[in-house]
């Protein structure tokens, strides 16, 4: 049913299937665009925009982000020049003060980021939103969540979920790209305190 | 209350209708309309009601007067206002011991109350008319002027002013795709901020594959300061109601919802009244009118996020999710509510419909700018002589907004900007006033038209702390989902209040013009990407002012606190202890006859002293390093 498109990643021609997004194309053809908040499993979320990719439809030009974006006849990509990679410089610098560990790092790493003029409180939590929406989408179980929003969004267990299932599931351990939530889950007695407010007890 | 009314089964009952609703009027019949609209209530027209009330049952009249409770008329802060009909003699600041002589002077002796009249400052004249006050004369009230003349919970009085004959000519004498070609001619443009074209939006919409399809009313002014969606929804509601029937029936939606926000009760409670009226008259719900067309609608209330006025997110909150946006690749107009195709537009928008549908496009497009027709509803505020809300055609310029109805700038002070578009517009400099307000305009300088909220600045504002506090703002009502919005705002707002408290680095501007950008480009939804509105015009119009905090430790307009210190002047203090006395903190010393002298390590900078002084004593400056005290300077008496 699904109709082959062509479009073109970095100069190059490539076919997908209608209805796959940019990052999924450009996976199946060796492209690499670095993810953060993405998993295969999972609903796009397209949270942490380090996936920005550039796109040409007819003369204009614009940002989007690879993991939602759906493909198109005739679209053309680019996911590694000047303005994509100022973009992702600047979403690092913003993320270090807060993690510099797993992917968070090697990213950093790769694209120069060696410091950050931004200070922030080291949560290691970047809210890519993982684990809760791994909890919520595959698991069902809805036992981890956000708190609050804006720059006070956080995220929690659920106290009348939490304490009766994660002891035992622990699938999201392996998610976080910071490792944080095993940190979280080790003291799962105090599931019901947000995570900052854990970090300034210890 | 109670009584059933017939439904109405053809456009031809509702022109009978009509005519028996106007045929139980009469024209000379003296009506008191009083705006009871949250701005004048709070000045207490509630009181003044049942004053006219009770009078006019004191003086059996009640059968000769009739008291109308309307929606908002705009000048806000001469409240509560009355207008008399039917000379419509309006009456400004009216007092409830006014009463009295209103009714025996102009209800039964038809003269004039001077003493309540508009007195136009610059050249004295008393205003007899609306027309003749400067506030309104300059203004086009087609979507305003009938909340004088409505009751907003009694639709009789809607269709006595011609309500719902453009969905009658809608649905009998046009077929869905003709209005849709009426609106697109029209090129009436997206009231709510984004100035898409409405039209088109609609016909998005209708051709999207999927059902059922939904229209949706967008009442979630979020922007401080703002309100013309709840007047046109407190004071016209049927309006709104009336050409959300049209947009369904062209778009072939047969569900609605209307998205208001909690923290405007009368509102909701209006729309809601307005919505069972129009069911009992057969207006809405099955068949509408006969014509085989039905439509339902509900009134969803917000529960109080800023971002929720963002259409994903405004969606996601009617699913009954958290408020947050969504990525919009693909258009809410196709991929919206649950997935469905769903079209949705701001009150104001719905609104202009009814009036496109019954005059027509080009009449339309004869109002207003070539790519922005017909009118547009401002909340004027700050520091303008005039405040509340006006509707002008667009492409009038900034300055005849803030000189010819906003009266000009308070206080005789000098005008420094203007920000539209609420808290994600943009500073505009003097240099720009003779802008022509459109949609494209306002984007060509670095602002926005935004859902119309027009904030004005003296030269008492710090263009600095004014950005910091929209930054604020804009931090606390961020959803927090991307990066960018969450930990840029959160990074913005750290340096700037660096920099408001005198901390700030020279990099500082640089930095926050990375932010900027990063923002602009990267964002998930539009309060992300216009939060750099702010930033970037302040920093582009407004720089020497961020060079003065940073370099000088100084803060021109006198507003940081860190910045500043007070300081009373040895000439003009006349030892009268007015400041001491009321200095939360003692920090003012001072005797009999002796020059008063502030301890600044002690002095918080509240600013009473400076507030209370009656000679003009207390100074403040900037950078904070006032003359070393001297006790003991002997008071220079004035000459009296």
């Amino acid at each position: 049913m699904s109709r082959e498109v062509t479009l073109k990643i970095n100069g190059k021609e490539v076919k997908a299937t209608e209805g796959m997004t940019i990052l999924q194309a450009a996976k199946n053809n060796g492209i690499e665009i670095p993810t953060l908040c993405y998993n295969e499993q999972l609903k796009p979320y397209g949270a942490c925009r380090i996936c920005t990719v550039e796109i040409t439809k007819g003369r204009r030009k614009r940002l989007v982000v690879a993991c939602v974006y759906p493909v198109e006849e005739g679209l053309e990509v680019e996911t590694e020049n000047e303005r994509v990679r100022k973009v992702r410089k600047m979403i690092l610098e913003l993320l270090l003060p807060l993690s510099n560990k797993g992917p968070i790092k090697d990213l950093a790493e790769k694209y120069g980021v060696t410091k950050s003029r931004f200070e922030a409180e080291p949560t290691d939590c970047i809210l890519c939103g993982l684990c809760v929406r791994y909890c919520a989408e595959v698991k069902k179980a809805n036992a981890i969540c956000f708190v609050g929003r804006g720059t006070k969004k956080q995220i929690a267990f659920v106290p009348e979920i939490a304490p009766n299932i994660c002891p035992t599931c622990r699938e999201c351990y392996s998610l976080c790209p910071a490792s944080r939530v095993i940190d979280l889950g080790e003291s799962i007695y105090s599931l019901s305190i947000p995570i900052s407010e854990k970090i300034k007890k210890s | 209350m109670g009584k059933t009314v017939k439904k109405i089964k053809s456009p031809s009952e509702l022109r009978k209708l009509r005519r028996e609703i106007l045929k139980k009027r009469d024209p000379k019949k003296p009506v008191i309309t009083v705006c009871v609209s949250t701005g004048c209530s709070a000045l207490g027209a509630g009181k003044v009601v049942e004053a006219l009330k009770k009078e006019i049952k004191k003086r059996k009249l009640e059968r000769k007067v009739e008291v109308k409770e309307t929606g908002c008329l705009g000048f806000c802060e001469l409240g509560p206002r009355l207008i008399v009909y039917p000379k419509e003699i309006p009456y400004f600041k009216v007092k409830p011991e006014d009463v009295p002589e209103i009714i025996s002077k102009t209800v039964i002796g038809k003269k004039v109350v001077e003493r309540l009249l508009y007195v136009d400052p610059v050249t004295g004249k008393k205003a007899r008319k609306l027309e003749e006050i400067p506030f309104y004369k300059h203004q086009l009230r087609l979507l305003l002027g009938n909340n004088a003349r409505i009751d907003p919970k009694k639709i009789e009085d809607y269709i006595a002013l011609g309500g719902y004959r453009a969905l009658a000519k809608a649905l009998f004498r046009m077929t869905p795709e003709q209005v849709i070609e009426e609106i697109k001619k029209s090129n009436l443009r997206g009231r709510g901020g984004g100035g898409f074209p409405t039209g088109r939006k609609w016909e998005t919409t209708r051709n999207a594959p999927g059902e059922p399809k939904y229209v949706l009313v967008n009442c979630d002014e979020g922007d401080p300061g703002a309100f013309m969606d709840r007047s046109l929804m407190e004071g016209n509601p049927h309006s709104v109601l009336e050409g959300l029937i049209i947009g369904a029936y062209a778009i072939g939606a047969h569900e609605g919802f209307i998205y208001v926000r909690e923290e405007y009760p009368m509102a909701v409670e209006n729309i809601t009244t307005a919505i069972k009226q129009a069911e009992e008259y057969g207006l809405l719900g099955e068949n509408i009118m006969g014509s085989g067309f039905s439509f339902k609608v509900k009134v969803h209330r917000g529960a109080g996020a800023f971002v929720s006025g963002e259409s994903s997110a405004l969606m996601t909150a009617i699913e009954g999710k958290v408020g947050e946006p969504r990525p919009k690749y693909i258009h809410t107009a196709v991929k919206g509510l649950w997935e469905k195709p769903s079209c949705l537009n701001n009150v104001e928008t719905w609104a202009n419909v009814p009036l496109i549908i019954l005059k027509g496009a080009d009449w339309f497009r004869s109002i207003g700018t070539k790519n922005s027709p017909g009118t547009k509803i401002f909340s004027l505020v700050g520091k303008v002589n005039n405040t509340g809300l006006v509707e002008v055609p667009m492409g009038i310029t900034l300055r005849d907004l803030i000189y010819k109805i906003g009266g000009g700038i308070r206080s005789g002070k000098k005008f420094k900007a203007v920000q539209t578009g609420g808290p994600s517009g943009g500073f505009i400099p003097e240099k720009y006033l003779d802008l022509p307000i459109d949609f494209d305009e306002l984007t060509k300088v670095g602002s926005m038209m935004g859902s119309g909220g027009v904030i004005v600045m003296d030269e008492d504002t710090c263009i600095v702390d004014v950005t910091r506090y929209y930054i604020d703002f804009l931090s606390e009502e961020s959803c927090g989902k991307c990066v960018p919005c969450r930990e840029g705002l959160k990074q913005t707002l750290n340096i700037l209040n660096r920099i408001c408290a005198g901390l700030g680095k020279e990099e500082d501007l640089k930095t926050l013009e990375d932010l900027s950008e990063l923002l602009r480009e990267a964002s998930l939804c539009a309060l992300g990407t216009t939060a750099a509105n702010p930033i970037m015009t302040s920093l582009n119009y407004f720089r020497e002012e961020y060079e003065a905090h940073i370099r000088e430790k100084r803060c021109p307009a006198k507003v940081c606190s860190a910045l500043i210190a007070y300081y009373i002047q040895p000439e003009k203090c006349q030892a009268c202890m007015i400041c001491s006395r009321n200095c939360p903190v003692n920090a003012i010393s001072g005797e009999r006859d002796i020059v008063h002298v502030i301890n600044q390590e002690k002095c918080i900078k509240c600013g009473i002293c400076y507030e209370v002084c009656p000679f003009g004593a207390v100074e403040k400056i900037s950078p904070p390093t006032p003359p070393p005290p001297q006790y003991g300077v002997k008071v220079i008496r004035k000459k009296k």
